[in-house]
């Protein structure tokens, strides 16, 4: 078997939709799990009194991210027909700097708020509106400053290839990382105490 | 009446554990992460074009959603977004967590909140685009697939949370 499916012509157009269809039902499921249509819990993170943001989000990756460089390396998974983020390190700086602010701000994140709204948060319907919003004046405006977002192109840079090591190398430091994130994490929820349950 | 109680949260790593697989199943089955901002401007050029077609097909940033006839809501990600909905209203009823409510501190009031979540939302939809990817576009998925930018764009989010977080403590707190 070959991966990725879609690109090998193992879906028919109605069939890819459905696979996504329910790609979205799991994430959005597992979201609301996590206690991520809280925007009390959520923005708990940047208050360290509840490190669910950073145990939740690292965990993800790293399980991903083992999967899909096992994959690689066995030959499976092609990653010239996948999607690779471009990397553009003056746009992503920026914008992760502009996007931080505004979901201590906001309390959610666009996905995260889509949770909120199905959950029946009212304060969601408002920051998805500010989001379609935001998205609006960027759009007519990107024109303005085009060039500023193609700064730092690097293409399809990875932080293994950056580094000059393997990918198994940086996928272990990464769960390594994980764990010690979490541990410390933990630690400090301990001391401030206040882990939101429900 | 009786009180209905929530059930608690799932442990951050089981959640994690399920979120980390369909993200890879994600990247198995369609060949990309998983997102959520690109859903939301897609239904947006859809309805400006509904108003201005020509504008909007000829326009530098935003004409390429409408190449050759495409159509912007023929997308798979549009179809994960729909999903999400999905997935969180299945989780929260099953959960005892489906409640009209405002999520917010006890020193402010819902109006502020409001205003609050309508300004971080904008800050946040401009910088999704700004970067090409949000939370899960970009942190998760690139996280995953060790794209450098985007482990660049997350170390960039947290310091940004963070820097802001005391500024907003109010509204919280």
């Amino acid at each position: 078997m070959r991966f990725p499916i879609e690109a090998f012509g193992g879906f028919s157009a109605g069939t890819g939709m459905l696979v996504a269809l329910l790609i979205g039902v799991g994430f959005g499921f597992f979201l609301e799990r996590a206690g991520f249509g809280s925007a009390r819990k959520l923005t708990a993170q940047f208050y360290l009194k509840d490190f669910a943001v950073l145990k939740v989000m690292f965990t993800a990756i790293v399980v991903a991210s083992v999967g899909f460089w096992w994959l690689v390396a066995l030959g499976m998974l092609d990653l010239s027909v996948t999607f690779i983020n471009p990397t553009y390190l003056v746009s992503q700086i920026a914008g992760g700097l502009i996007l931080g602010i505004g979901f201590a701000i906001g309390g959610y994140c666009p996905g995260t708020s889509c949770v909120a709204v199905a959950t029946g948060k009212l304060d969601a319907l408002w920051y998805v509106g500010g989001v379609v919003f935001g998205i609006f004046v960027y759009s007519l405006t990107e024109p303005l400053f085009d060039g500023f977002t193609k700064l730092g192109s690097m293409g399809e840079a990875y932080v293994w290839d950056w580094l000059g090591v393997a990918p198994g190398v940086v996928v272990l430091a990464a769960v390594l990382m994980a764990v010690g994130a979490f541990s410390l994490g933990t630690w400090v929820e301990r001391r401030s105490g206040n882990v939101l349950k429900n | 009446m009786r009180k209905i109680e929530s059930k608690p949260y799932w442990s951050p790593y089981a959640a994690g554990l399920g979120l980390g697989i369909v993200l890879l199943l994600s990247y198995m089955l369609m060949g990309t992460g998983l997102g959520a901002s690109g859903a939301f401007a897609r239904g947006l050029y859809s309805v400006m074009h509904l108003f201005a077609p020509e504008n909007m097909e000829a326009h530098s940033y935003m004409g390429k959603y409408f190449a050759n006839g495409a159509n912007p809501l023929n997308n798979s990600l549009v179809f994960v977004v729909i999903g999400v909905f999905a997935g969180g209203l299945i989780s929260g009823v099953l959960s005892g967590r489906f409640k009209k409510t405002v999520e917010k501190g006890p020193n402010i009031r819902t109006s502020g909140r409001f205003i609050m979540a309508f300004a971080g939302g904008t800050l946040m939809g401009f910088a999704a685009r700004l970067a090409r990817g949000c939370t899960s576009g970009q942190a998760l998925s690139g996280g995953a697939t060790l794209a450098l930018g985007s482990w660049a764009f997350m170390f960039a989010v947290f310091a940004g949370g963070f820097a802001a977080a005391y500024f907003v403590r109010r509204q919280w707190q």
